[in-house]
């Protein structure tokens, strides 16, 4: 259907429009040469997202330190070392956690004040963007994405490096969207909901939410495996980051612009 | 630190690993410092206001007690008083009440078993992780506290061991909230027998909305007190003077 040389000049994009629309004379700016800008990120986002980048950071590292406490992960509502575990984590070295060097009391500091900090901060960004409708207009899948040539498509411009819709750079690809739909509504709540079940203050508040995971051994086995879930979105969002071009993909989670790179809509 | 190790620390301190040693930096400066202290207080807060006060920890089925409940901390405070009390069954032992308390008693381990005994079977976690279950019988500290008669002016009640670690005497501290809790016993029995030595005999605090390490051995005194400040190093426990665990071990 296409080549690789026509999807440079004039590639048919997801969304099915034809590609006179790419033209340049189209633009909302006149100015042929200036390279495009799309409106990509709000206020709203931005921040919430380095906020919670620099908090999962933080998760993660004194997460691993909590783990070297006891590493050892149990199947229902009891599990001590006379227990049988499923599964033994290795020690995390110490640079990977923190603090650096062993001290459980610290790592719990910082484990326990950032977890505030996580589940505030996705409260008022998901009021946010419920508010200003980010969710429904940026996240939401269209049934024609779905359709089997624009699935095709997705996976050959994916294949190609080429993650941005050219007539609409501020759209979020199918992959994209279905994989901050996985971290915002499945692994962030659950992190937030396993880690709550692992507070014996909590357990009393909320005893339901520890029988939803199974009792408390469960819902720490669940915590450390959706951590490591996130530590594969962090994984493949940062390749993907660097894959589609760093500089624009930083700079429009700073300014909200994002730059659309040479060759890509023109 | 030597000068390889500190050159193997910046090779590795690429990327994550610069971000990642910047944390300890931030824990060592003061301000910042006082900010990650803070989530004690914010979590203890956070919990009085979000849960009922009353509401009770998980129990558990007998089916569901683990097979073998294990031993934490000290397993024996090896001082020759507490040996001489074990010696002849802590017949001699006496649990005192006093600090701001209208009267100041004593109770022997018989006068304790005798009063009414509250039996539950809860869960014991670790601040590390692990977690044990177990049925513990003993009376309500409230009982105790009310025959006692806790003065208006006390604010929190401390547990003084007999047991030392590194010298320094064993003991922790809880709200009134958590001592008047429906589920907070002095436990004299464990799984149906009399509590042996290495889970702290004669008698042990059940705070059951709390860690482990809150779970008080070996208590000799209770005391009533306006303020955790002059007992021990001022935080309110031997774990959080010596290792900065929290003073609220409801998280």
């Amino acid at each position: 259907m296409l080549n690789v040389g026509a999807a440079r000049s004039a590639p048919a994009y997801r969304d099915g429009r034809a590609c006179c629309k790419l033209l340049p004379v189209n633009d909302v700016r006149p100015a042929q040469v200036a390279p495009r800008k799309a409106y990509r990120h709000r206020l709203p986002t931005r921040l919430w997202h380095w906020a919670n980048a620099v908090t999962v950071f933080v998760m993660i590292g004194s997460g691993l330190m909590i783990s070297n406490a006891h590493p050892h992960l149990y199947w229902g509502v009891y599990g001590a070392n006379l227990d049988t575990s499923w599964f033994n984590p290795p020690t995390f070295p110490g640079w990977l956690t923190i603090p650096s060097s062993y001290n459980l009391a610290l790592a719990r500091r910082w484990h326990l004040l950032f977890a505030l900090v996580l589940a505030f901060n996705l409260l008022w960004f998901m009021i946010a963007s419920l508010v200003n409708r980010h969710f429904a207009r940026d996240l939401r899948v269209r049934a024609a994405e779905l359709k089997p040539a624009a699935l095709g498509r997705d996976v050959r411009e994916h294949l190609r490096f080429r993650f941005h819709d050219a007539a609409h750079p501020e759209r979020f690809n199918l992959a994209q969207k279905i994989a901050y739909c996985v971290a915002l509504f499945v692994l962030l709540p659950l992190m937030i909901a396993t880690g709550l079940s692992l507070s014996p203050g909590w357990n009393a508040g909320a005893p339901w939410l520890l029988d939803l995971f199974g009792g408390r051994q469960s819902a720490r086995s669940i915590h450390f495996i959706a951590c490591w879930a996130v530590v594969a979105f962090v994984v493949v969002h940062l390749v993907a980051v660097i894959l589609a071009g760093w500089r624009q993909e930083i700079g429009a989670m700073l300014t909200g612009w994002l730059r659309v790179p040479e060759g890509e809509g023109h | 630190m030597s000068a390889v190790l500190t050159r193997r620390r910046a090779l590795l301190g690429i990327g994550a690993g610069t971000l990642l040693s910047a944390c300890d930096r931030v824990q060592d400066f003061g301000p910042a410092r006082r900010i990650l202290d803070s989530g004690d207080a914010i979590s203890h807060g956070l919990q009085r206001a979000l849960i009922d006060r009353a509401a009770l920890a998980p129990e558990y089925r007998v089916d569901q007690m683990s097979p073998v409940f294990r031993t934490n901390g000290n397993a024996n405070p090896n001082t020759p008083a507490y040996g001489a009390l074990a010696a002849n069954g802590f017949a001699d032992w006496r649990l005192a009440i006093g600090g701001l308390v209208a009267r100041p008693l004593q109770f022997s381990l018989a006068q304790l078993r005798s009063m009414p005994q509250r039996r539950q079977i809860t869960r014991h976690d670790c601040v590390e992780g692990w977690s044990a279950i177990g049925q513990w019988q003993g009376p309500l500290l409230g009982s105790l506290l009310k025959l006692a008669g806790v003065q208006s002016a006390a604010r929190y009640v401390v547990f003084h061991c007999a047991d030392q670690i590194g010298g320094a005497p064993y003991y922790e501290s809880i709200d009134l909230i958590d001592a008047f809790h429906p589920q907070t016993i002095m436990a004299l029995f464990l799984n149906g027998r009399p509590l042996d030595i290495g889970h702290g005999a004669p008698t042990r605090l059940r705070v059951e909305r709390q860690l482990g390490y809150k779970q008080a051995k070996y208590v000799m005194g209770i005391e009533a007190v306006p303020s955790l400040a002059g007992i021990g190093k001022g935080k309110g426990g031997f774990w959080e003077d010596n290792v900065d665990y929290d003073w609220y071990a409801g998280i």
